[in-house]
């Protein structure tokens, strides 16, 4: 394989790839909403979660995009530094964005800030999003692909408390997002909290923790706990489907922490809607590939 | 429980024994209807070129597939905030005599006394289901306002059991989304009481 067919095969790979997960979404959360649908009693609950199913059962039968805001799109990256083409990873990704655009179709959701015009092909300065992992000794590439909704993009906040407000602020400011903003943002959701030393790294951490296979835990005991303790505790505020009352509020509640200056507590939340729209797809040197996050695509 | 259907035109008489919470489905016709279009009516005294009298709008801004000069067919349609229109709809369901309103979220105290005193509901359609409501979209019958561009164009479109659809806001004066807020704010309060026993990892 010349260098050029490798950049074409990548590209076309990874658009097809982001084209698939617009429709059809991964394992671990059509099986959890299984499991929340099934609790439902109420007809108004289980009238959502049936909406929920046919609507993700004839996406896949016609072929469209599942929600029709398709997001702006990120990827998450582990990139070997031994990975042979980490140098045209950028511009293959783009590449990727712009084909999948056309093909999916995809809605148009790159606008340019201050020239304020949409570009029509999803990209623009900085989206796709990409962030940057470098593995040391590996020669894989590693990629998470993500749609973020504007709805589910909307309830996202950070801040930095004082060491004085503790773990007890911590939890005060997910539990608030809940039920202002968390309510409109397509329940049930995914929390992804970030703790951290400073906005960014909270930031940051929170977007990677939505980024974990559900029913994964925090390394950490204490965070772990957390975890249990935040989704059983927003689970009993019974947000429901669509923020209209139900069992249940989330598909789960992911921490993901580095240690902190002693004198403050950055922390930060973003969400997933139930529309979570995660792709995780593993290429090594030669191009091969394997996913994870979806059985017997095809791409 | 039969499933319950409305039919345009919709008459006060049709709502009276819906409530709060209720699943509804509609047979005929619902145009979508978003933010410059209210403006245009509301604030601009235009007259809207459809007749909505005992008819249905969607917040919405569709996805359509032009398949000849004046074909269309509706690919994705997906409700949008409501609570962007809360500012026009009393005066909007005076004015027009819409009978039922669809879109995302909830509205305000301005559009539950538009449907109280004029006799109309604001119902939600379950967000991310946007192939479901396509789907349900038989035909897209006529076309107005296009000069506001795909999203903002008032798409007359004749719909077999668009639904479901849940009220949020009836003609008795009840207000789901308002209630349920009062619900969770509540329940929250006590969930953060319990966890906070339990995370003082400061000592
Ligand atoms: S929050 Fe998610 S499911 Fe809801 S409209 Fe946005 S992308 Fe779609």
């Amino acid at each position: 394989m010349t260098k050029d067919e490798a950049v074409a095969r990548l590209t076309d790979i990874i658009a097809k790839f982001v084209d698939y997960t617009g429709k059809v979404l991964p394992d671990d959360v059509k099986k959890k909403l299984r499991e929340l649908g099934d609790q439902e009693d109420t007809p108004l609950a289980m009238a959502i979660y049936e909406a929920m199913f046919k609507n993700q059962e004839l996406a896949r039968q016609l072929n469209r995009p599942s929600c029709q805001d398709t997001g702006a799109i990120q990827f998450l990256l582990k990139c070997g530094a031994k990975f042979p083409y980490l140098g045209e990873l950028e511009s293959i990704l783009r590449e990727a964005v712009i084909q999948a655009t056309k093909n999916a179709p995809l809605r148009h959701n790159s606008v340019e800030t201050f020239d304020e015009y949409n570009t029509g092909k999803n990209i623009g300065k900085g989206i796709p999003t990409i962030f940057w992992d470098i593995v040391p000794d590996s020669d894989q590439l590693e990629i998470n692909t993500y749609m973020a909704g504007g709805g589910c993009s909307l309830p996202g906040k950070a801040m930095v408390l004082m060491p004085g407000e503790g773990y007890e602020g911590v939890t005060r400011f997910v539990m608030d997002i809940m039920t202002s903003y968390g309510l409109n943002a397509c329940p049930p959701l995914l929390v992804g909290v970030g703790i951290g030393t400073s906005v960014e790294t909270a930031a940051l951490l929170s977007k990677k923790a939505l980024m974990r296979p559900l029913g994964t835990h925090n390394p950490n005991e204490r965070a772990a706990a957390m975890e249990k303790l935040l989704e059983e505790g927003i689970n009993q505020i019974g947000l429901g489907p669509q923020g209209l009352t139900g069992k249940n509020s989330v598909l789960g509640v992911h921490i993901e922490n580095t240690a902190r200056h002693p004198s403050v507590i950055g922390v930060a939340v973003n969400v997933g809607c139930w529309s979570h729209r995660r792709g995780h797809i593993v290429f090594d040197r030669e191009l091969h590939y394997t996913i994870d996050s979806h059985t017997g695509v095809e791409l | 429980m039969a499933k319950k259907i409305l039919t345009t035109p919709i008459t006060a008489e049709d709502l009276a024994d819906i409530h709060v919470g209720d699943i509804i489905y509609l047979n005929g016709h619902i145009t979508t209807c978003r933010d410059v279009a209210h403006r245009r009516l509301i604030e601009e005294g235009r007259k809207l070129p459809v007749d909505l009298d005992g008819g249905a709008i969607l917040h919405a801004g569709p996805i359509i597939r032009t398949l000849s000069e004046d074909q269309y067919e509706m690919v994705s349609v997906g409700p949008t905030t409501s609570m962007r229109m809360e500012k026009f709809e009393e005066e909007f369901i005076k004015e027009t005599g819409v009978k039922l309103i669809v879109g995302k979220g909830g509205m305000g105290e301005g559009t539950m006394r538009g449907c109280r005193d004029y006799k109309a509901l604001h119902a939600v359609f379950p967000a991310g289901c946007a192939v479901v409501a396509a789907t349900c979209v038989e035909k897209i019958e006529e076309v107005n306002w296009k000069d506001l561009g795909m999203p903002e164009t008032l798409w007359t479109c004749k719909v077999k059991e668009f639904g479901p659809l849940i009220v949020s806001i009836d003609t008795h004066g009840r207000n789901l989304f308002e209630e349920n807020k009062v619900t969770f704010n509540q329940r929250k309060e006590a969930a953060i009481a319990e966890i906070c026993k339990q995370v003082s990892f400061i000592k």
